[in-house]
């Protein structure tokens, strides 16, 4: 049966892999994708931990989680087809008028 | 090996052929009353009465050859039949279809006459057909062709603007039965009010059927919600390049799309397998009576009313059908509440 | 246990295959082969509801959005280091990314030591009572009732946002 602590192992391994994809990456969609891993992963370690107290509130949390992440997904996206038509390019250094 | 495993297992199997042969049996239906309601005779060659039409048209279609644009992409291309056929399959595999049955007695416990028996049943169905999207915009991609392109895209997002409505009208069903399984909501509406009038929900909740049903024709992309894919408009819609067997799938997903919505609708509004006259575990056979009356309903709309131009198809589903979902939703409420019921 | 691995397995290595790929539409695909997985270890962990919504919501709806997006703009493959204009910004950047993915590495090993040292101690889930989905809307409309409000009003704003921000600018469309 797995324990939490596999639960979290594996939380944390998908939040790493996002991470890396926000830094690496170099085009905002895929970064966009990375952060979404992300919230996923803590949705996961949020039910697990839920699981393991014995209570709901767990659950409740990712659905809020989940929704902010569909409003910031929106968002996001929105401004990066704002982007797009500005300079035709998904890669964050075109977007580099205000650096010094 | 338990023979419920046994039966359970033979049941998949069934349901899975059973599809099948009533995708092809849609077929034939579809041509036979098309052909009646413009008053000529259909296909009467092929068999006896035309039916074995079907096995012709599926033979032709295997020996088609496959074809696939060389600026296609290989693996989206080939990808996209499956996922529309896979999420119109499995959507079917949480519908029950009759009581339990002990299969004469040779079972110790009654077998659910369902492929899989999930506490959250209708959100599973409903997730299952947000799935299906992703065949249709997939294909459309994948093509490379500009019919495909913009025919994949209407047809997604048409699909996903009525998936609003469709739930609306399963939240109203759900506000009235208290369960989200579909087998308790098919044993809510047994038994009778008044001695003759059925307990069915389509009597409790009547604007929530109609909502019900016209989403689902949009769902399925079926007419008059049929623009993206009409012969007259984008040449054919997202299947413009696809031949042969990768075509049959697609048709396949469609017909096995419109049994899974009659089904749910049946299980949902209309009592499922209750009936008068036949005993519970014979029950399966109203169910497939009131399957074939949707059924019929379906091919008689395509053939009856024109079709919608995509604007006004949008219009429609967020303009009409969504506010009155909501409003049925809160008089549903709100009826609720105060009856008690 | 063996369902947790393979679903486990699968979520990890398409995550990996979404920050590797170079075509976005793969990546979105796979994004959406990996909350499939996320899902089955929804089911494992008794929260259907969860499951079903992480299907629905995130698989179903943002990810369309995505490959619309994505479709949209006919988002070209990410370029090379080679398309990179000067030699001091090619080394510059991949000197970030090494650093990038140097940083997750160590962040991950930290993470998985942390979470290992407890081994059997963080121990098997309490046999608490599952919550149903009547539980969990009864808990949404009581105690949480407020955030639920503000996450509503928080999507109208996102849904009028997304529609301003992306909308052409009609002047210069000069029609």
């Amino acid at each position: 049966m797995p324990r939490l602590g596999d639960y979290l192992v594996l939380s944390g391994l998908l939040f790493v892999i996002g991470a890396a994809g926000v830094m690496v990456r170099r085009n905002l969609i895929t970064i966009l994708l990375s952060i979404e891993i992300m919230l996923n992963a803590v949705n996961l370690s949020f039910v697990a931990f839920g699981r393991a107290l014995g209570s709901a509130d767990g659950q409740i949390i990712v659905f809020f989680v989940m929704t902010v992440a569909a409003a910031e997904a929106a968002v996001g996206l929105a401004i990066v087809i704002g982007l797009f038509r500005h300079r035709e390019s998904l890669n964050p250094d075109s977007f580099t008028n205000l650096k010094w | 090996m338990t023979p419920l495993l046994i039966a359970q297992v033979a049941l998949t199997l069934l349901v899975f052929v059973a599809l099948l042969s009533s995708a092809a049996g849609l077929v034939y239906a579809e041509r036979k009353v098309a052909a009646r309601l413009q008053q000529r005779l259909g296909p009467y060659l092929v068999g006896p009465r035309g039916l074995l039409q079907p096995l012709a048209d599926i033979v032709k279609l295997m020996f088609k050859e496959e074809l696939r644009p060389r600026a296609a992409d290989p693996l989206l291309f080939a990808l996209a039949p499956v996922i529309s056929a896979t999420a119109a399959f499995t959507a079917f595999a949480v519908v029950p279809f009759g009581a339990g049955t002990t299969l004469f007695g040779w079972l110790r416990e009654p077998l659910r006459l369902q492929v899989a028996d999930v506490n959250v049943a209708i959100l599973v169905i409903f997730a299952v057909g947000s799935m299906s999207v992703y065949g249709i915009v997939l294909a459309g991609w994948s093509s490379n062709s500009k019919y495909s392109l913009l025919g994949g895209l209407r047809s997604s997002a048409q699909m996903i603007s009525y998936e609003l409505s469709y739930g609306l009208a399963l939240a109203g069903v759900l506000v009235v039965s208290n369960s989200l399984r579909l087998t308790d909501i098919v044993n809510h509406q047994g038994g009778t009010w008044f001695g003759f009038l059925p307990r069915w929900f389509v009597f409790v909740q009547p604007v929530g059927f109609l909502i019900f049903m016209t989403a689902g024709i949009a769902e399925t992309n079926r007419a008059p919600f049929d623009f993206p894919e009409a012969e007259q408009e984008l040449v054919a819609g997202y299947h413009t390049e696809y031949s042969s067997m990768n075509f049959a799938m697609f048709f396949l997903a469609e017909y096995v799309n419109m049994v899974t919505v009659s089904a749910v609708a049946t299980d949902l509004f209309l009592g499922g397998w209750h009936g008068p006259f036949l005993p519970e575990s014979l029950g399966w056979i109203w169910f497939l009576i009131k399957v074939g009356a949707i059924l019929f309903f379906y091919i008689w709309m395509r053939w009856t009313l024109p079709r919608y131009r995509y604007d006004q198809l949008m219009r429609f589903g967020w303009k009409v059908l969504l506010p009155l979902g909501v409003v049925n939703l809160l008089a549903t409420a709100a009826g609720v509440l105060f009856l008690g019921a | 246990m063996l369902l947790f691995y393979v679903f486990g397995a699968a979520a990890v290595i398409a995550s990996l295959l979404v920050i590797a790929q170079r075509n976005p539409i793969y990546s979105v695909l796979l994004l959406i082969a990996s909350f499939g997985a996320l899902s089955g270890l929804y089911i494992l962990l008794e929260a259907p509801f969860v499951a079903v919504i992480q299907i629905i919501i995130y698989a179903g709806a943002i990810m369309v959005l995505f490959l619309f997006v994505v479709m949209l703009l006919n988002a070209p493959r990410e370029e090379t280091t080679e398309d990179v204009p000067t030699w001091a910004a090619r080394t510059s950047r991949a000197g970030v990314a090494r650093f990038g993915v140097a940083l997750s590495i160590a962040l991950g090993l930290e993470l998985v030591w942390a979470l290992t040292k407890h081994g059997g101690e963080s121990g098997a889930f309490a046999g608490g009572s599952v919550a149903s989905v009547s539980a969990i809307g009864r808990l949404l409309f009581t105690r949480y009732a407020f955030p639920f409000e503000v996450t509503s009003v928080l999507i109208l704003i996102a849904m009028v946002g997304a529609v301003v921000l992306a909308r052409r600018d009609p002047a210069k469309e000069g029609h």
